[in-house]
Parts: C-alpha cells; structure tokens; sequence
C-alpha cells in the first residue's frame, strides 16, 4: 500500500515543479511518412502498407501537412520555427514500433522557445514551452491472457500497427516551478489550453478518450530555498481529471517519501483511472540508450520564411481571444468566464446558447447542476448523457413557467437515465408545472386554511411570511408548481 | 562461337529482338538454359525464375508484334541482386533472417525493369546484407569466380557479376554501398557501374548504409550497362533522396567514347592511393599502368592530385556504414516477417528477438551491428559517428576541389585481383581492404564506374573511374575509350566454363 | 553492446569478435589525427531539402498480403511472446 501524505501537509512542507509532455496525433489524412489513411477504429492492419510496416526496402517520405500543421501548432504556441531542422532516428526495440527506431527529431526540433499562459482562481500561470517536435506514432498492442488486458500477467500479445506512422506532435514544457499548491489545477489548465489551442488550429481532434492527445506528468518536489527534486514521469495520463489527480497524487506519495527521508528514483510510473494511483514501471537494470543519429533517409527541412509567415497570418482566433470575445458577448466577470474554461465549458456553453438559451442560463446549468453530476459520475461535462441542445430545450420550458428548476432536475435525470429529450422526460414522468388554476386555488385555500397564523400574519403586510404557505403548496402539488404564480395568487386572496 | 545468343551484348540482341531477328523468349530462354548448364559450377542465383521470365519475354514479343514502340532494352533479359526487393519472388539479402519471405511490393528499379520489358531471370548471391567484399558471407551458397572457380567473385555483389562473367545474363542489377558493384566487376572482368548518390531510386532496395546504398548496373561492356543505367535511372518520389534532375546522357557518353578520342580531358590520379599499406599489388599496379597509358595515348592528359582526407576513407567507411546498418537491421525482429526462432510459448519477446537475430543474421552482419551500436552509443557517438561524419565532409570537400582540376579521377578498382576462398574471412580488416579506392566515391556521393583494363597472373583487374556527382557521363566516356583499345573486349576473353 | 543491439551472441562469439573488433577499432582511433574543427558533418550524400509528399492517400496493403509474412498472426494481428518490457 501506497503511503501518501494529505495534499495539504505535503503542500504545508514542499514546492512542486511540474513538467508535461504531451503527444498529440494529427488528423491528416495519411500517416507521417507513407500514404496509408489514418481513421480511428479500423480494422486492425488494414491501414498498413510496406512503409508503416517497415518491409525491407521501404522508404519515408515526409508529409508536407503534418509539417505546416506542427509548425501552426509551434506558431500559436508563441514559438520560434527553425530555419534549418531534420528528423533523427530514436533507437530502441519494441514489437509495436516496425522499425524498431522511431524517426522523430532530436537537436534540432522544428518549432522552440514558446509559451502559454493560463488562469486559474483568478491567477495567471505562464507555462514555458521548450520544444515542439514532429515524429510517428506506434502501432497498437493488445495483451492476451493477463486478467486484466494490462501487459503484466499476459501469456503473449496482438500486434496492430494501423496506427503506426501517424503524425505525432510531441509538446514538450520547460520546469512549470512556482505553481504551489494549485500545481494540480494549473497542469489541468495547461493541457486544457494546449487542447483548445490546438482543436481551434483544426489539426488534431484532441481527443483524449480516443488516445488523439496523451499526456506525461512530471513532477518532483523540493523544501523552499532548495534545489528542485528528483522528478518522476507518469506516462500516458489520458484524462483532463487525470492530469489533475495524476499530479495530486504523485504530490502526496512523493512527499510521504521525503517525509519518511527516502529518496525519489527517477522512474516512469503508470496512473491508473480507477484508483488514481500512479505505479512504478519496470525499472531497467540500464537507462536506455536511444544512439540518435540524423535520419539519412529523409532529406532536411528549411522552412522558409515566407511559408512560416502565410502560416503566421492564416492562423485562427485562438482560444484565448475567442475567450475574451465571448466573455463580453456574454456578459460574464473574469472569475466567472475563468470558471467556465476551467470546467472545459467553453465550448459546450457556446453551443448551448447557440441552441437557443441565454448565456446566464447556459452557464448555470453547466457550471451548476451538470459540473456536479459529471463530478459525482468522475466524467467530463462533454461525456454527459446531455448535450447542449438538450440543455437549451429544458431551459426553454424553464424559461415557457412548464418547468421550475426543481422540476428541471428532475427532467435531468430522466435526459442522463436515456429516457429521451427533455420534453419525453417531462411527459412520461408527468413533471409538468400545475397550470391548471383550479387545481392551484384549491392548493392555495387549503394551505391557507392549514396555516393561520401565517394567513394573519400577511393580512397584516409581512408579506415574507408567504414562504410558509408556498412551501406547502409546493409540498401538496409535489413541487409541480410555479413558485411565483402560487406567491401572487397568495398575495391576491390575502392582500 | 559469336552465333551464340549468350556471347552477343545487350544492345546487339535489343536490336535483334526490335528488328525482328530474334524472339524475346528464345534469347530469354538462351540465357535460362546456360544457367541450368554452368549455375551449378558458378553458384551465382539464389533463385531462378523461368516461367516469369519467360511470361514477360512472351509479352514483349506480342508487343513487338503488333507494333508497339518498346524501349531499349526490350526483351533483354536481367539477373536482379538478391537484395533487391521483388513482389511475389523470393528476396533474401542472402541472409537466413529473411528466409522464405515473399515480398508484396516491387523495388522501384524493378518496376522500372518491369515497364522497360526486360525480363528478370532471378535473383543473384551476395553477402549478407551486402555486408563483404567476396560473396563468402551468403547465407547460402558458395559463388565461384569464372575465371578460376577456386577464388572468390568479389563482393558484395559477386553473384551479378560471376552471372554477367558467365553470360548467365547479358545484364544484371547490383548495389554499391562501399565498392560491392565495382569491386566484383573488376575481379570478374566485367563492368560495374555506381552511378550518383540520388539519381537511383533506393526504393525496394534492402537497406544497409542508407547514406552510401546506391543501385547500378552491372554488364560486359559500357554501353550495355549505359542502356540499363538510363532504365532505371531517374527521379522516384517514394525516395526522399533521389535527386529530381535529368538523368546524365550515359548512353551517348558510351557511344561517344567509343570512338577512342579523350582529347582535352583531364583525368586525375590520387597522390594518396599510391602510399601506405593499402598500396595496390605489383601485378594490379602494372596492368593498370598500361592501361594509363591506353589513356594517354587516346589523347587524355594525367595530372597527381591530392586528396589527404583518402587516408581516412576506410575508418570513416566502417564508422558510418555500421552506425546506419545497426539502425536499418533493427526491423528484423521475429515479429512481422521472416525467421522467428526460439519462441517455445515461454519465453519472453525479447528472448526470442534476440534468439531470432543470433540464429538469423551471419557473422559479419553481427559484427558490424556490434560495430555501429558501439559507435552510436552515448560517450562514444562524438568520437566516433560525428568525427566520421566531418571526415566525411573533408572527404567530399577533397573530392570537390580536386574536380577543379581535372574532369575525372583514375585508380585501380581494387588492390588485389580475386583470392582464394577463406583467404581473408578469419581476418576481416583485411577483407575491408579490397574496397580502400572504391569508398572514398560512396562517402562523396559522386559517380564510380570499374572497366577490365588487363590481367594479373591471369586474374582480370579493372581500372577505376571516378566523377563529379551528376557527372556519370563522364566515367562512361573513359570506360568505353578504354574498351575501344581492346580487341576482343578483356570481358569476352573469360576462360569458358563447360558445365553439364 | 550485443545486448543493445538485442543479439544473443554466443560466448565464442564474443571472445573472436573482441578481438577483431579491437583490430576494427584502432584503424577508427587514426580518426582522431584529423583535424575537424569548425567542420561541419556530413549526415547525406547529396544535400537535399524539404523534401515532401502531399497528403494525399495511397491504397494500403491487402490485410491478408500485410499479414502473409508474419511469423505467427493471430485476430488479423501480428501476435508475439509475452513482454517484458513495461513501456507503453
């Protein structure tokens, strides 16, 4: 068993640093280095050609999109894009890379120096970037005979080199020191941003649960004044939510180490989603040796300045501005439109007032009621049973006295149970506000009659005492009420 | 004996077959039926493919029929180096890793082969991966030296050149990484081509230097092996270092030099070749003295030049060639095609890989994977990869300045003629030596072509030409002036074999 | 070294290799005489640069022709041994 210490005397005794490498795949469409297509989920070895395959022979050729698209991802990035950079060859066996080397880049990285900044509670993080690189992808590797799929305990395994060659950007930070405790939250805004920044270049899908943005955590932990630690890497950390606990997690577990005066080792570690745990990888009896040397079958790159500039002044509105602009259209604080990114709102807000509601509204309900499920449910706003046009459809009937809110959450839950869109909820739950006068007067006179020193009481102009008999009546019509209608009819037969 | 098909060049039966005086399958089948004769004295194909070559010499000869414009070589029959990659045949690199392997993709040159009508009668012995300069390292069989069938063939394309010595073809395909077209050629009596880095598609060729690998042909004459150089020549897309330029006019060069007028070329003799322990034997020396002086009286002026960086070729050559191999011979793991050996569902993976390239790769392939993991490896890459690197950049820097001074460069082939088998295979520096004049072209990039020029107690030795990158044309035009002082051609005086 | 190569090489081996590999490696040490200050490496033969397809796709490989060399495929996969290694 783990031991960790609590976050906060951890926080109470150490600074962190962080550190994040993050991968993403391209979405062109065909691999790094040959013209096989690249769509997710095909069967598997069907995108394979001589090439990805590494048949004795085969030849790279580099795809001119996957490079304009890293050095558009190096340009919103705030890098500087080389003028003279080439592809090297990284050495090391492994039955899911054909070549057994991965042709990436090394020295001299096509895109360096950048930065990206991020707020979280109302502070401003700037993350540095250290280098943007372009190289391939691996194949896929399903482990067989192991109890859980995992390569640990598996009697042998499948190899599916689809995705072997695809357009891979590796996104590499400088030290992120300076963080404190909110290290957990400003890594999750970093890659937050990395992803908006990057969907909004419409180069990648970014999709974590598809494996299309994968991240690795650094993270060491040293007392104030000292040297930064010895840090760990916690590899393909595929969650928002993930980054977020990963580094939580590591925070606590490196600091009951150091508490205990034990050493960090360097290692790669693995996070585990259902635990949140991060566990050691097998350690090598050797560091591996990756011999680079400058890959002889690709020709150099000089992207020229011409081409760097076209690419400059074509980028899109990056997150950051749109962020602004729709902050003013919204008519939203800095705090409050901060809370939305770091919800990963934006965009499911956006759609959601693009459905019809009104942007206070879309905000409530995504901050509010559907933040809290996905929290309760540990799933991101996006992976909800409710999309955005669902939403503006219930706030609409909020909006038509057919819903209050109460009733609205219960529709809610109808809309995540697969019952159907708001309205089939509300009708087959029969969770329609009373309308019908009748019914409400007759809730009204008996809540009066059962209450009459209330009643007294706002005959004699202490209107707050109506609350009591609205509570009731909401009670006697099961909430099927509209609060605001039973309060004037209230107010009408004692006034 | 000149009425037998086999004895006739490539562009005397493509005239034959165009005009009508031959068929492409009764040539075809004059060469199937030599190598059923004398292939089992000479061990020069790992793999014969009758029925193939004979479908496509049948097309080419319905083409014909029914007036089809076809290309020069049309209907002329190829031999194809083993390491050349070729759908649907068997290709091995001679080596036990890649047994049985049927690829699903044609070589570039081979497509070129294939769109030009040239039927391809099988697949030539090599050394492992290319890797040696006798042929001795083949996997699997043993290729005799036409000219005494107690030597080696050279290497490592000692199979394309022992079959074009046999005329078991007319042409044949090889690959040059350190010497491995020309350095057969000049033991064999025939003539080896390297042509420019780049203007070659390596596309399909098995990699073993990828910086230095280069395709070229292989044939008795310059003109023959002109024709099948301009076949597959010229730009690929599918290479990322293939040059996008017009192909140098090899062909006109060939016919140009055959007239015997070098006047007003300049032909450069390096300084350093003639030093050192690398010296060529007196034999070697003399028969390319006299033919210097061949040179000479064609009207070529001789100028020493100085290429200091030469000395340097051969660690340079084993630094680079073995760093890049290590890498390139990676893929042969066990797992997507090939030998897997060792996995008796215990073992892990990474035992059976490493059981699978103990028991798949040979001796000199190990060695030199060894070799060039070493010079890759942390601590060692500076001192060794990257200072071969920048020798290399002294080297083609020699070769740039010293084409300020003359058109072309001279050298023997190589410093010995043919040795006898297991001669040098328990030294192997020793066998590095045979390829110290053909390295320092393929560390430059530029053009090398290897012309018989005389005989060495009987052993044919050939006489270098080296030119400038692109200019490929030029080492034809000295190598067929040089054929024209030769009545018969040295490649046509081979000792005949009998066979069965 | 053998082992970062993923060779098994025998014992034999080895020990004739040492040895001829040292003979390899003093010839490489005359590298060392040369002086290459300044100069630049020289990683291609011929310099080329930007050197690019256009994404444009070309037709994959039949499963089954994909498959065909494998040693041992299993599922339309490529299977091997257990592995060792824990990196992903």
């Amino acid at each position: 068993m783990t031991k960790l210490s609590t976050y906060e005397a951890a926080m109470a005794a150490y600074e962190p640093v962080l550190g994040l490498e993050t991968h993403i795949e391209l979405d062109t469409g065909t691999k790094m280095f040959c013209g096989c297509p690249t769509a997710f989920g095909a069967e598997p070895n069907t995108q394979i050609c001589p090439v990805c395959l590494a048949l004795p022979g085969a030849l790279p050729v580099a795809n001119r999109a996957a490079v304009e698209a890293t050095m558009k991802i190096g340009l919103a990035l705030n890098c500087r894009i080389a003028e003279w950079t080439r592809f090297a060859r990284k050495n090391y066996f492994y039955p899911d890379m054909p070549k057994n080397f991965q042709t990436s880049q090394y020295e001299e990285p096509l895109c360096e120096d950048g930065y990206v900044d991020v707020a979280v509670d109302g502070d401003h993080y700037r993350v540095e970037i250290e280098r943007v690189h372009l190289e391939e992808d691996t194949g896929k590797t399903l482990h067989v005979g192991g109890a859980t799929g995992r390569i640990h305990g598996a009697t042998e395994s499948l190899v599916d080199y689809n995705r072997a060659g695809i357009p891979l950007v590796e996104i590499v930070t400088k030290p992120v020191p300076g963080a404190g405790d909110l290290a957990p939250e400003v890594a999750r805004a970093y890659v937050t941003e990395l992803r908006d920044i990057v969907r909004s270049l419409g180069v990648s899908d970014v999709r974590m649960e598809q494996g299309s943005l994968r991240c690795d955590v650094n993270v060491s932990l040293n007392r104030a004044g000292d040297a930064w630690g010895t840090r760990t890497e916690t590899k393909n950390v595929n969650s928002l939510r993930s980054v977020e606990r990963a580094v939580r997690h590591e925070i606590r577990r490196q600091a009951a180490l150091l508490d205990s005066g034990e050493k960090i080792h360097q290692e790669t570690r693995h996070f585990h989603e259902a635990t949140g745990e991060t566990s050691p990888g097998r350690s090598k009896e050797e560091a591996t040796d990756y011999r680079y040397f400058p890959e002889p079958d690709l020709a150099v790159m000089e992207p020229d300045r011409e081409w760097v500039e076209r690419l400059r002044s074509g980028l899109p509105e990056l997150p950051r501005k749109r962020r602004e602009r729709l902050r003013a259209e919204w008519g939203l604080g800095e705090l409050e439109m901060q809370s939305v990114v770091n919800a990963d709102a934006v965009e499911i807000i956006e759609a959601t007032v693009a459905a019809g509601a009104s942007p206070t509204a879309a905000v409530k309900w995504w901050l509010g009621e559907l933040s809290r499920r996905a929290n309760e449910t540990g799933v991101e706003l996006g992976e909800l049973r409710i999309g955005p046009e669902q939403v503006a459809e219930l706030q609409g009937m909020v909006d038509d006295g057919r819903l209050n809110d109460k009733l609205a959450r219960q529709v809610i839950d109808g809309v995540l149970a697969d019952e159907g869109g708001p309205a089939e909820v509300a009708a087959s739950r029969g969770l329609e506000v009373v309308s019908d006068t009748g019914a409400l007067e007759a809730a009204v006179d008996e809540a009066i009659a059962a209450n009459p020193d209330a009643a007294e009481k706002i005959r004699g102009g202490k209107h707050a005492a109506a609350g009591a008999l609205i509570g009731a009546v909401m009670k006697s019509t099961k909430g099927q009420a509209d609060a605001g209608a039973v309060r004037e009819l209230i107010l009408s037969k004692l006034g | 004996m000149d009425d037998r098909i086999i004895d006739r060049t490539a562009a005397g039966l493509a005239a034959d077959i165009r005009e009508g005086r031959a068929t492409s399958r009764s040539v075809t089948e004059a060469f199937l039926d030599r190598i059923d004769a004398v292939d089992g004295e000479v061990g020069a194909f790992l793999h014969v493919d009758r029925d193939g070559a004979l479908a496509t010499a049948s097309e080419v000869d319905a083409a014909l029929a029914a007036g089809e414009e076809l290309g020069p070589l049309a209907g002329v029959p190829v031999a194809v180096k083993d390491i050349v990659v070729t759908g649907g045949m068997p290709t091995t690199a001679a080596s036990k890793i890649l047994e049985g392997w049927i690829p699903p993709y044609d070589a570039t040159v081979v497509e070129r082969l294939q769109a030009a009508g040239t039927p391809i009668l099988g697949k030539t012995n090599l050394d492992e991966f290319a890797m040696g300069s006798s042929t001795e390292y083949s996997a699997y069989r043993r290729t005799a030296n036409p000219w005494d069938t107690a030597r080696i063939p050279g290497g490592s394309g000692g199979g394309s050149a022992a079959a074009v010595a046999a005329k078991m073809a007319p042409l044949a395909i090889g690959t040059d990484t350190g010497g491995s077209i020309r350095q057969p050629g000049a033991v064999t009596g025939t003539l080896g081509a390297k042509p420019t880095y780049g203007s070659n598609s390596r596309y399909g060729l098995i990699a073993f230097s990828s910086s230095l690998d280069t395709p070229g042909p292989v044939a008795r004459n310059a003109l023959d092996a002109a024709l099948l150089h301009e076949v597959i020549s010229g730009h690929d897309p599918r290479d990322s270092t293939s040059i996008d330029a017009p192909v140098p006019p090899v062909a006109e060069a060939a016919r140009s030099g055959a007239s015997g007028d070098l006047s007003g070329l300049r032909l450069g003799v390096v300084e350093q070749f003639a030093e050192g322990a690398g010296a060529a034997e007196p034999g070697v020396l003399d028969a390319y003295l006299a033919g210097v002086d061949q040179l000479v009286k064609l009207g070529a002026e001789i100028v020493e030049v100085s290429c200091p960086s030469f000395s340097y070729a051969l660690p340079t050559y084993y630094l680079i060639a073995p760093s890049e191999a290590s890498s390139n011979l990676a893929r042969y793991d066990g797992v997507r095609y090939g030998l897997r050996s060792g996995d008796d569902g215990r073992r892990s993976l990474e035992e059976v890989m490493g059981l699978t390239r103990e028991a798949g790769f040979g001796p000199e392939v190990k060695r030199r994977i060894i070799l060039g993991t070493y010079a890759l490896s942390a601590g060692y890459v500076d001192q060794f990869y990257g200072r071969a690197q920048k020798v290399r950049t002294l080297i083609k820097r020699d070769f740039e300045a010293t084409f300020e001074q003359c058109d072309a460069l001279i050298s023997p082939t190589t410093p010995f003629t043919a040795f006898k088998y297991g001669e040098r295979t328990g030294d192997p520096y020793q066998m590095y030596l045979a390829d110290l004049f053909t390295i320092p072209t393929n560390l430059y990039g530029g053009p090398g072509i290897s012309v018989p020029v005389g005989l060495s107690d009987g052993m044919p030795v050939g006489l270098q030409v080296m030119g400038p990158v692109m200019g490929d044309d030029i080492t034809y035009r000295v190598a067929s002036a040089l054929e024209s002082t030769q009545d018969p051609l040295l490649a046509d005086t081979a000792p005949e074999i009998e066979g069965k | 070294m053998a082992r970062l190569a993923r060779l098994e090489v025998t014992d034999d081996e080895l020990d004739a290799f040492a040895g001829q590999l040292d003979v390899i490696l003093e010839s490489m040490q005359t590298l060392g005489e040369v002086d290459t200050d300044g100069v630049e490496p020289t990683s291609h033969a011929v310099p080329l640069v930007n050197v690019f397809r256009e994404d444009q796709p070309q037709p994959s490989l039949p499963r089954d022709a994909a498959l065909a060399g494998g040693p041992d495929t299993a599922e339309g996969r490529f299977r091997v041994p257990r592995i060792l290694d824990d990196e992903e």
